[in-house]
């Protein structure tokens, strides 16, 4: 166990939080390929996870990091890897081998700001819609994203709960001055963290069937080795994990991967409001880096003479178009201040049609700051 | 040798084999299952690991644990798998298009970090399942759907940049010598420690072979005996005359710590440090 988890206060670096999440949430497999700004997260696991028993390997490149993740959950380990957008998007290829064979498995993602190499050192929230929608084909995924450096710590023990739960790939969306970032939280005693395990078969090795599911749509797990043969499967396959090209056959298998985790949204969506009544004006909406200056904006809210509250979106995706319905009913606008140009306000704008919906938006690698959200609100009441 | 049919590894409800009439992989995978058997191999320790290509089909005329992932990643995913659980016994399963080109960058680091699985390749000069273009190992000058006038490039001999790289085991041979294949595959299996490469080089009559005018199967087994030379002969031998010939053998086997092993010593020394 690390030796922070001795439920005292520190002071830490967000990516080192993450590390030390990971460790207590059972992960004792790191496969993964350096990159600004997460490589915090791959030192911590190669000093701490020999020590606890585990596996740290330095892959040649991003596309080996996750495969090489993908096997060993397979082989029944709890797996994670740190990258930012660009290494991200050499592992599109193997995200969707994980939501196809699912294999539960945490990606981190610390933002900086793109397209390309980009500002290798400067935080940007560019990756909204990659996380989703990066890999080819219709899947659903799961991404959490923190605001605080007690977030990093709290939310990668999420993240490896849904992902052992759902059998998915689920990423946990940072940023450069999330992961960056030093704040003095509590590392919470490890009995009491809540942990899941992958339910296992425990079916006569004859019965088993490696993508057989029930009610809750998760096939039960045997890892590589197990008495029940398994076939992971990456290809169109039926339950038995053997090729299956039969139009019904496919059609069924990609619905129940959405499915199994868009039917548990309520359950997945998870998410903090701050000052939101029934006479709140304006909504913001953030995640992330851009919850910060939100919250200022919403202190100093009287003194603008202004009704603001502050919906923060600590799970990303699956989307929570239900709660920001909810939470917009009675509001007169709503603003989204993200560091792109607009992917988070576009997603909202699917879904309500009724309220302007304004976004903040900086894509030059540096923050947002309250000011800048003040200046978008007042031209309402200019 | 023949005592073993490997039968008890063969799923036969899924016969006969997707692949086409005269295609060398059914002699690689009877290899295979009868060296899995000498070897005392079960279902259960057993994974077999395959990329996307015609090779990456043999997954499923095998009844052990198995993952059929994407092309060209066959070995990053055995690597995974087999840190995560190194009691299992990790075959890697891959033809020249997924091993030899698009995932040269795996091969050639697995082989250097001596990650200790087993490789077979399956090269049949070409990418047989997308209709025959050329791939990493498709010599100069040869017809492919791709080099319409003769290929542009020179190809890899693959077993010479594994063993250049510090795989274990390299060895090569043709599908013309079934029994010596069998034998290079079983010491491969054999092997406990480090990176086990087995070339079994094969042929694809239904598009190299018809592009380059080879003639039907037998002919192209054949033609491939005729190019076969002992790689101890030709250590004198210049370019010009190993043009076009096909060097088999074992290029290396040597004892090697192998990376589990290795780790295992580092995290020993890292555990007892403060």
């Amino acid at each position: 166990m690390p030796e922070t988890c001795v439920g005292e206060k520190v002071f830490m670096q967000g990516n080192i939080a993450v590390g030390e999440a990971a460790i207590a949430a059972g992960a004792r497999f790191f496969a993964g390929y350096p990159i600004t700004p997460s490589s915090e997260i791959a030192q911590h696991a190669a000093y701490h996870l020999p020590r606890v028993g585990g596996i740290y390997i330095q892959m040649e490149d991003e596309i080996g990091s996750i495969a090489a993740i993908i096997g060993a959950s397979m082989a029944g380990a709890k797996a994670y890897t740190a990258s930012s957008g660009p290494g991200i998007s050499l592992m599109n290829e193997n995200i969707g081998l994980a939501c196809m064979v699912e294999a539960p498995c945490v990606l981190i993602n610390v933002q900086r700001a793109g397209p390309s190499t980009g500002l290798a050192t400067k935080p940007a929230q560019g990756d909204f819609f990659q996380v989703r929608w990066g890999t080819h084909g219709d899947h659903s995924i799961i991404a959490l994203s923190p605001a605080t450096v007690q977030e990093c710590f709290d939310l990668t023990i999420q993240a490896f709960n849904f992902a052992e739960q759902f059998r998915t790939p689920v990423f946990l969306l940072m940023d450069e001055i999330i992961g960056k970032m030093y704040e003095t939280i509590t590392i919470p005693n490890i009995q009491d963290i809540k942990i899941e395990n992958r339910k296992l078969a425990i079916c006569p090795p004859e019965e088993f069937m490696p993508y057989a599911y029930s009610e809750d749509l998760v096939p039960l797990f045997a890892p590589f080795g197990d008495i029940r043969i398994n076939k992971a499967n990456g290809s169109g396959h039926g339950l038995d994990g053997f090729p299956d090209n039969d139009p019904e056959n496919y059609d069924r298998l990609v619905r129940r991967l959405n499915d199994k985790i868009e039917k548990n949204k309520s359950k997945i969506c998870l998410y903090k409001a701050f000052n939101c009544r029934k006479d709140t004006e304006i909504l913001i909406v953030a995640y992330g880096c851009s919850v910060r200056p939100g919250l200022a904006v919403v202190e100093q809210a009287e003194r603008y003479g202004l009704k603001i509250g502050l919906l923060q979106l600590q799970t990303l995706w699956p989307f929570p178009e239900q709660l920001i319905m909810e939470y917009s009913k009675n509001v007169k606008k709503i603003i989204v201040p993200e560091l792109s140009l607009g992917q988070l306000r576009s997603e909202i704008a699917g879904y309500i049609r009724d309220i302007p919906i304004k976004g903040v938006n900086k894509v030059g690698g540096i923050s947002i700051n309250p000011q800048d959200i003040i200046k978008v609100i007042k031209t309402r009441y200019e | 040798m023949m005592k073993y049919t490997g039968k008890k590894f063969i799923r036969e409800e899924n016969l006969p084999f997707f692949w086409c009439a005269g295609c060398g992989n059914g002699i690689i995978l009877a290899c295979l299952v009868r060296a899995m058997e000498e070897n005392n191999f079960s279902r259960q320790d057993t994974v077999i690991v395959t990329g996307i290509g015609c090779w990456g089909k043999a997954d499923d005329y095998l009844n052990t644990h198995a993952f059929h992932g994407t092309h060209g990643r066959a070995l990053a995913i055995a690597t995974g798998i087999k840190l995560a659980k190194p009691s299992l016994k990790v075959i890697a399963l891959v033809g020249d298009g997924d091993g030899a080109t698009i995932g040269g960058n795996h091969l050639i680091h697995a082989a250097r970090r001596n990650i200790d699985i087993t490789v077979i390749m399956s090269n049949n000069l070409n990418y047989g399942m997308t209709g025959g273009q050329y791939s990493g190992t498709t010599p100069y000058r040869a017809i492919t759907s791709t080099s319409r006038y003769g290929h542009v490039e020179d190809e890899f001999n693959i077993s010479e940049l594994v063993r250049t790289a510090g795989a274990a085991y390299v060895a090569k041979e043709t599908i013309a010598n079934p029994l010596q294949l069998q034998r290079f595959i079983s010491r491969a299996l054999k092997k406990r420690c480090g990176f086990k490469f087995v070339e079994a080089v094969s042929i694809c009559p239904t598009h190299y072979g018809k592009e380059n005018q080879l003639g039907k199967a037998a002919e192209m087994i054949e033609g491939l005996k005729k190019q076969i030379v002992k790689i101890d002969s030709v250590k004198d031998w210049g370019v010009e005359k190993l043009a076009g010939r096909i060097i088999v053998g074992e290029y290396a086997n040597r004892e090697v710590d192998g990376y589990i092993k290795r780790y295992r010593e580092v995290q020993k020394e890292a555990m007892h440090k403060k």
